[in-house]
């Protein structure tokens, strides 16, 4: 089991577009990552509905969790890192 | 060659194809679980034809447009989605209502996200609508986009359809509707020709080319191509025409009329206007669940200033009727007749005062001295402290709106306690004729020309004209070509609109003499009512 806690970076938090890049992402992975804020739900990282749902505002905190492994890990890390970016900038 | 009829809400001429929104699919009369045949990928093929249609109409937008069609093709395709409804299916209900029930369970988890998460429960509506359209075999519902110029049919819009209109839309035509709704007010704010009220637009078929008159409510069939793109160069021509135009809005004998703008913040300011007739601050307050505090309302109101220093704002218009989550109020039985407007007042005073002392703090810093008025005011004392706590606000110009019968009868009583008035003529009609305003059946009794309106309108114009106060109309009917000239006749001084619609208005004011419009008024008061 690996877990990573991030800090939401994007300026409209996880909507729209900065939530669009994050399940496409999930969804390119191919790992099963789940998602959740605090002590709260769980939810697929592929789910858009379910990113949504989680309510993440800029700077809320959220817990990315995979099974262990290399792939898990990397699938976290990569998802974690995505989260820390400000996905709205136009660079995207 | 055919001929409806409706009520032209905005005026201009186009011609093209119809073609028709479908209405959102109904779950009535299905019977729960009928049908329950595990059809293979029942659910699968509905959502994935939603999904499919929101990616191609992404493959064609760009920008923010793009993303928010991906985003909402993603929310279509979202594996948790199909896994709830297939569910569901298992559990015995037939696929529709499998998809509503799916739908129905992610929404709550959007609204109780909250804030701008909630919002996207609109947008989970309007996908629910169409999966199941599509898994009921209907047209799929929402605005169509067939990457060409159209006229769009529809039994009526909502602001959500309109919001989303796409360029290629050159005409609307609404079987229901009326002359103060949203499909008449979006038309005019994007100079597209309207007619509304038309009955039997449903019949056409999907691309016949129509002729549309916005300002006469003609609708013509029974025209070929040639014939419709020589009407549209025409009317591009006219547009063009009036475009021309410009400088203050005055009579062929050189009587000023103000030709003002209705704006919602500082992007609705367009060149053209002689000034701002009515700021609606609205728009700062929706969708919140607290107020916008004090330092967000000095910039954003500082903003408008900057660019109009005299511009009439309009304290906030909000209540039962057009409810916002931080008032917190409690659903009416009658909220038109309810707690809105000024009258949001009497039970949370402290809203007012912040947004006065917003505008005073930004008046200041900008240089500005801009008026303020008050909407849905009643009595000459609901006047009388308004402007008094303006004063004490440091604003140097108050004024109120007419919209309550009361407060037109009594107009000199009322323009004693202030500087000038401001009529606005759509709730003043749904007043006077005792007709809700979204009432899709009383279209002709909200219609502006009744002279039972232009007589309340009068008597507001001449208490103006003897304390020498300016009267203004700010409604829908000061940007109708047609109605202008009436008013003008009637002793109005100024006239605020749509930006869009001001030089069609100040075309018709050169056309004519001030006693021209005096004889159009005197005429229109007096007219036997059909």
């Amino acid at each position: 089991m690996v877990e990573r806690t991030v800090a939401v970076a994007s300026r409209t938090g996880l909507h729209a577009r900065p939530a669009k890049l994050f399940v496409q992402e999930a969804q390119r992975l191919g790992v099963p990552v789940k998602v959740r804020v605090g002590s709260g739900k769980e939810v697929p990282a592929t789910s858009m509905l379910g990113v949504l749902s989680l309510g993440a505002v800029r700077g809320t905190e959220v817990t990315l969790s995979a099974a262990g492994g290399p792939e898990g890990e990397a699938a976290v890390e990569a998802l974690a890192a995505l989260l820390a970016r400000d996905l709205d900038a136009s660079d995207g | 060659m055919g001929e409806l009829r409706g009520l032209g809400v905005s005026p201009g001429r186009t011609a093209g194809p119809v073609i028709r929104m479908a209405a959102a699919p109904t779950l009535e009369g299905l019977i729960l679980g009928e049908g329950a045949k595990p059809v293979a990928g029942g659910v699968g093929r509905a959502l994935g034809a939603v999904a499919a249609e929101l990616e191609e109409r992404a493959r064609r937008a760009q920008g923010e447009a793009a993303d928010i069609l991906e985003a909402q093709a993603m929310m279509a395709a979202d594996p948790a989605l199909a896994e709830a409804a297939e569910e569901h299916v298992k559990a015995g209900l037939a696929v529709p209502h499998a998809l509503d029930a799916a739908f129905a369970a992610h929404r709550e988890a959007l609204l109780a996200a909250g804030g701008y998460f909630a919002e996207r429960a609109a947008d989970l509506d309007d996908l629910r609508n169409r999966a199941i359209a599509a898994a009921l075999g209907l047209p799929m519902p929402g605005v169509p986009d067939p990457g060409h110029p159209f006229v769009l049919v529809a039994e009526d819009l909502s602001p959500a359809d309109t919001a989303g209109l796409s360029a290629d839309v050159l005409a609307l035509v609404t079987e229901k509707g009326g002359p103060t709704g949203h499909t008449a007010i979006l038309a005019r704010a994007r100079g597209l020709p309207a007619v509304v009220a038309c009955h039997g637009v449903l019949d056409l078929a999907e691309g016949t080319l129509v002729s549309v008159d916005g300002g006469t409510g003609e609708v013509r069939t029974g025209l070929d191509e040639p014939r419709a793109a020589a009407i549209r160069e025409r009317a591009a021509e006219d547009r063009a025409r009036l475009a021309a135009g410009s400088g203050p809005g005055r009579t062929a004998d050189d009587h000023p009329v103000k030709l003002l703008a209705n704006i919602g913040s500082a992007a609705d300011l367009a060149p053209g206007a002689e000034g701002v007739g009515l700021f609606r601050t609205e728009f700062l307050f929706l969708g919140r669940r607290s107020a916008p505090s004090f330092d967000e309302q000095v910039s954003a109101y500082a903003r408008v200033f900057e660019a109009v220093p005299d511009a009439i704002v309009r304290t906030l218009d909000a209540g039962t009727d057009k409810p916002l989550p931080f008032l917190g109020l409690d659903a009416e039985p009658n909220p038109a007749l309810g707690i809105r407007g000024l009258r949001v007042d009497r039970l949370m005073p402290e809203v007012l005062d912040t947004q006065l002392a917003a505008i005073a703090r930004a008046a200041r810093a900008t240089g500005a001295r801009p008026s303020v008025m008050a909407p849905m005011v009643s009595t000459p004392g609901e006047a009388a402290r308004f402007a008094e706590r303006a004063a004490k606000a440091g604003i140097q110009r108050v004024g109120v709106m007419i919209e309550v019968p009361a407060a037109a009868l009594l107009a000199a009583e009322v323009l004693a306690e202030v500087d000038f008035l401001s009529i606005g003529t759509n709730d003043l009609g749904q007043y006077a004729f005792a007709a809700d305003r979204q009432h899709p059946g009383l279209a002709d009794l909200l219609d502006p020309r009744q002279p039972a309106l232009l007589r309340l309108v009068r008597l507001c114009a001449e208490a103006g004209l003897a304390a020498g106060k300016p009267v203004g109309v700010c409604g829908e009917a000061a940007g109708d070509p047609r109605l202008a000239p009436i008013l003008v006749g009637l002793g109005v001084s100024s006239l605020s609109m749509s930006a869009l619609s001001i030089p069609g208005v100040r075309a018709a004011l050169a056309e004519r003499t001030l006693d021209d419009c005096r004889r159009e008024a005197r005429a229109a008061v007096t007219r036997k009512e059909g």
